[in-house]
């Protein structure tokens, strides 16, 4: 067990708060970097794509997980920042510009979308943002000069001031960048007033009002934070598949982002990589498996559906803080081996009361 | 010392209907304990929920002395009431429960932040100074009120006497000039309400706080409380020191009772 | 007379949404949590239509019985494998378990061999009947009216009035809304909520069940028939989720919003029409047109 002797406030400040964290983490990182060495390319690139859906889910997580606020359309803001850097790099912009533009316009989308938030709540939020994805889909279809329709479109290399990205290690290296930045402003905020004016809001409106928190602003903030977010990992995204098409931000897309962060743990910064990380092993662990079942199972087309379900079903009746909830669950036992008892993290049985009075 | 800081004139609010607070007039002094009482129902709370105008009042004024003079607060929209230096408890409890307690505190501190949202995604040392400040701020809240043992446990699986205090401690943290208290002992056993009595003399003489109370403890208003206004039915009953006010015949009536009203019921012995 | 013909098929399209729309608020009346699988649920009901028809060969009114009944039961028994465990948890997480549901049923419907992966027809009597109002003896400049749709019209007013009466003047609907309230209260009024939650569930499955047999032979039976319950979300919002006429005139307004600018609208517009009269409404009346706006008292 670890006992940290705190005589410094700094201490609480702090992002690794004691020496294990900053072993292990460092490590993380150090094997992240060697990873290019380590894997192969075809694992390579699922790492790639593992960061850039984390980078998604930081800003879901943002929203849904530490302001509280229900988006059913995040794909949309993914579609809008891929296709404006689309557009921007295949006229020429340098690849920082394009990123900072497709931000820039994700943000402005997520803040127009924030605007209903001011107003409604809870599931109504969600069915807006829902009609929002719908909406910018449509969109991202029938703009044919702009965004090439349906037909899609194809993406150049990045370049960043004339170095030209064309290996799958340096993109690599570019997502592992940006996704390191992200992660630590995330966290900055997070142990800053403006993190912890996004937790007011989640848990009480009304007291968060009467300390000073300007409602309105928050939300259209963390709106904006994570759909720009959402359009860097749609940028990345884009470069890595080297053509996108409308087809690829719909409401499916959209519920796989929220998958992600339920299945990674809702509320926990964590949670948005370990859901990323299942996100992308899912469909490579049942195609492994699928030589293993019987035919009629194995072959048929919607095996994979299934398992998302029944997967996404079990986390949530079994295990509602999902895989960074189960981990802490697991790192507990172990640091007060033999003193766990069963019932430490036991769920209160809680009865349902009304949404509508919240 | 004995401005006016609060001054509400003909205040009104109807919801629908029913007409919640009917004409009432009252002014607050600076640094005096000011309590309202009345029966439920009376529009106590509703009176403290216009002041933080979570209610705008469908007619009257209330006037305050704010930091740049003397301004209509109901003209202020309901996220500049901490800033003018107003902060309130909840009558139910209204924490943020899945924070720690030092968390909550913290949030308290938000009207003193002064980084923008640049300055906070990179933690600039300005950024980092202002936390440590607020920390420093919140624990000499923690201190007067004895939080320390429960500063760093989630406030959901508090007990509900420690989870009034940590509203009160919140409040605080605002920096508040005007404080108001909705019912602070209610749920406290006798040695929690003896503790809060201390804690709001402190408050007054100490820290020179206004506090503007809603209280049915009659021993906690004549031993704290400067002021005492009584209501009934959303209207003023009787206003004076706790004294006049606890001798006022109306209020008696209306929601004191007197000991001569269980004569009625004493059987004849057999 | 165009015009009258786009209504009408508005109308009866409105009715479908409607219909699903219904099972959600009724979910949402009774235990206060959305649910996402009322689309699939509708094709599950579908396909139990096809099956009793095809394989069983029940004449028409035994398979639409047998499948109502069928997907009754289903909707109790769900209720009590995976809803009832996780009530009293955030919506956030009830609304994501039922797009787990949705999962499933969609992807166990696929995997059946043969069946689930093509789109079939569900033969019903009334299959490419259509009547004709007005016009001359020749036909010509007459109100075409499928029959299709007129059933869909006719069925949805029946079960509106049903399912009004039940939650204005039985015990059991006002017992389904207390429990919806304040369910802790209800279990001290001696209210089996968990028996209600089931009933609920099951209701709503089974209203589902007859706006799949309904849709059927417009649409055809296949695995992704559940889509249309997404656009059935905007009809109860628009109606305001907790209102039961609301779920019906909501769908209604929808259907006949994009009846209207699929044809005199650009391209485009048609799919977008539901989401662009909710966001509208949420924008005008945060909570639909029969919502009631509750604020919490502090």
């Amino acid at each position: 067990m670890r006992f940290i002797f705190k005589t410094d406030y700094a201490q609480d400040i702090k992002l690794a708060k004691h020496g294990g964290h900053l072993f292990w983490y460092s490590a993380l990182l150090l094997l992240m970097c060697a990873a290019p060495w380590l894997f192969a390319e075809y694992w390579l690139a699922q790492l790639t794509f593992v960061l850039i859906y984390s980078i998604a889910g930081l800003g879901l997580m943002l929203l849904a997980g530490f302001t509280g606020l229900f988006s059913m359309g995040h794909a949309a803001f993914l579609g809008v920042g891929a296709y404006t850097h689309a557009v921007l790099t295949n006229m020429g912009l340098p690849f920082p510009l394009a990123l900072a533009c497709a931000a820039g316009l994700s943000a402005a989308v997520g803040l127009i979308v924030g605007l209903p938030a001011l107003r409604v709540k809870g599931i109504y939020l969600g069915i807006a943002t829902l009609s929002f994805g719908f909406i910018v889909e449509e969109v991202l279809a029938r703009w044919e000069s702009v965004t090439g329709g349906n037909a899609g479109i194809h993406i150049k290399h990045p370049d960043i001031f004339g170095w030209v990205i064309s290996t799958g290690e340096q993109f690599y290296f570019l997502c592992l960048v940006i996704t390191v930045a992200a992660t630590l402003g995330i966290l900055n905020l997070l142990r800053s007033p403006t993190g912890r004016a996004f937790v007011a809001i989640r848990d009480s409106e009304i007291s968060a009002q009467s300390m000073g928190i300007h409602l309105a602003y928050y939300k259209t903030l963390s709106f904006a934070l994570s759909a720009a977010l959402a359009g860097v990992a749609g940028a990345l995204y884009a470069h890595k598949l080297q053509f996108i098409s409308p087809d690829q931000f719909n409401i499916l897309q959209s519920i796989d982002l929220l998958l992600m962060i339920v299945i990674g743990g809702v509320g926990s910064v964590h949670g948005a990589f370990l859901g990323a990380i299942f996100l992308i092993s899912m469909p490579q662990v049942i195609s492994l498996s699928k030589d293993y079942l019987p035919a009629v199972i194995g072959q048929a087309p919607g095996l994979q559906g299934l398992v998302y379900g029944l997967v996404l079903i079990a986390f949530v009746l079994f295990e509602p803080m999902g895989l960074y909830g189960r981990w802490l669950k697991i790192r507990t036992y172990l640091q007060m081996f033999p003193f766990y008892r069963k019932g430490m993290f036991k769920r209160q049985k809680s009865f349902q009361k009304s949404d509508r009075l919240k | 010392m004995n401005e006016t800081l609060l001054s509400a004139k003909d205040l009104s609010v109807r919801f629908g209907g029913v007409l919640a607070v009917n004409k009432v007039s009252f002014d607050v002094k600076q640094g005096e304990v000011f309590t309202l009482i009345g029966p439920n129902g009376a529009g106590k709370t509703t009176v403290f929920n216009l002041i933080s105008r979570i209610y705008t009042p469908t007619s009257g004024t209330i006037d305050y002395a704010g930091p740049q003079g003397m301004l209509k607060l109901t003209d202020q929209p309901p996220q500049n009431v901490a800033s003018l230096g107003i902060a309130r408890t909840f009558q139910n409890i209204e924490l943020f429960e899945h924070a720690s307690v030092l968390h909550n505190l913290l949030i308290g501190r938000h009207t003193h932040r002064s980084t923008n949202l640049w300055q906070d995604l990179f933690f600039t040392s300005k950024a980092r100074e202002t936390e440590l400040k607020s920390r420093e701020k919140a624990e000499e809240v923690i201190e007067l009120l004895d939080l320390q043992h429960y500063r760093d446990s989630l406030v959901a699986g508090l007990p509900y006497g420690v989870r009034k205090v940590v509203e009160m401690a919140r409040a605080l943290c605002t920096e508040p000039k005007l404080l108001l208290l909705d019912e602070p002992s209610s749920g406290l056993n006798v040695e929690e309400t003896e503790d809060m009595a201390f804690w709001i003399q402190d408050i007054k003489n100490d820290l020179g706080i206004t506090v503007l109370m809603v209280e049915h403890d009659m021993t906690l208003v004549s031993k704290v409380s400067d002021r005492v206004l009584a209501m009934n039915q959303g209207e003023v009953l009787a206003m004076g020191t706790p004294r006049e006010v606890q001798t006022d015949p109306g209020v008696v009536e209306a929601y004191l009772g007197s000991v001569d009203d269980v004569s009625s019921l004493r059987r004849e012995a057999a | 007379m165009q015009f009258l013909q786009l209504v009408i098929s508005g109308v009866a399209q409105g009715c479908i949404y409607g219909l699903i729309a219904l099972g959600f608020v009724l979910i949402y009346k009774a235990t206060e949590t959305v649910s996402f699988a009322q689309g699939e649920l509708m094709m599950l009901g579908a396909f139990c239509g096809l099956v009793a028809m095809t394989l069983l060969g029940f004449p028409y009114w035994l398979a639409v019985l047998s499948s109502i009944a069928a997907m009754a039961v289903f909707g109790i028994v769900l209720e009590r494998l995976v809803i009832r465990p996780i009530l009293g948890q955030p919506a956030f997480s009830i609304v994501m378990l039922t797009i787990g549901i949705g999962y499933v049923a969609r992807g166990l419907i696929t995997m059946i061999p043969g069946i689930g992966t093509d789109t079939q027809a569900l033969p019903v009597p009334y299959k490419d009947e259509i009547w004709k109002i007005g016009g001359n003896e020749m036909g010509v400049g007459a109100l075409v009216l499928n029959v299709e749709h007129m059933a869909v019209i006719g069925a949805t007013a029946v079960l509106c009035v049903l399912l009004f009466a039940l939650f204005r003047y039985s015990k059991l609907g006002i017992a389904m809304q207390a429990a919806s309230q304040n369910q802790l209260a209800a279990y001290y009024m001696g209210i089996p909520v968990q028996r209600l939650n089931g009933i609920a569930w099951g209701l709503a499955a089974a209203v589902a069940a007859i706006a799949g047999l309904l849709l059927a032979p417009i649409t055809f039976v296949h695995a992704n028939m559940g889509f249309i319950g997404l656009k059935a979300f905007p009809a109860a919002v628009v109606g305001g989720f907790g209102s039961l006429p609301g779920a019906i005139v909501g769908g209604l307004l929808i259907g006949i919003v994009e009846s209207l600018s699929g044809f005199y609208l650009p391209d485009g517009f048609k799919d977008t029409a539901a989401y662009i009269v909710v966001l509208l409404m949420l924008m005008v009346k945060p909570n639909g047109l029969f919502g009631e706006k509750l604020r919490k008292k502090v």
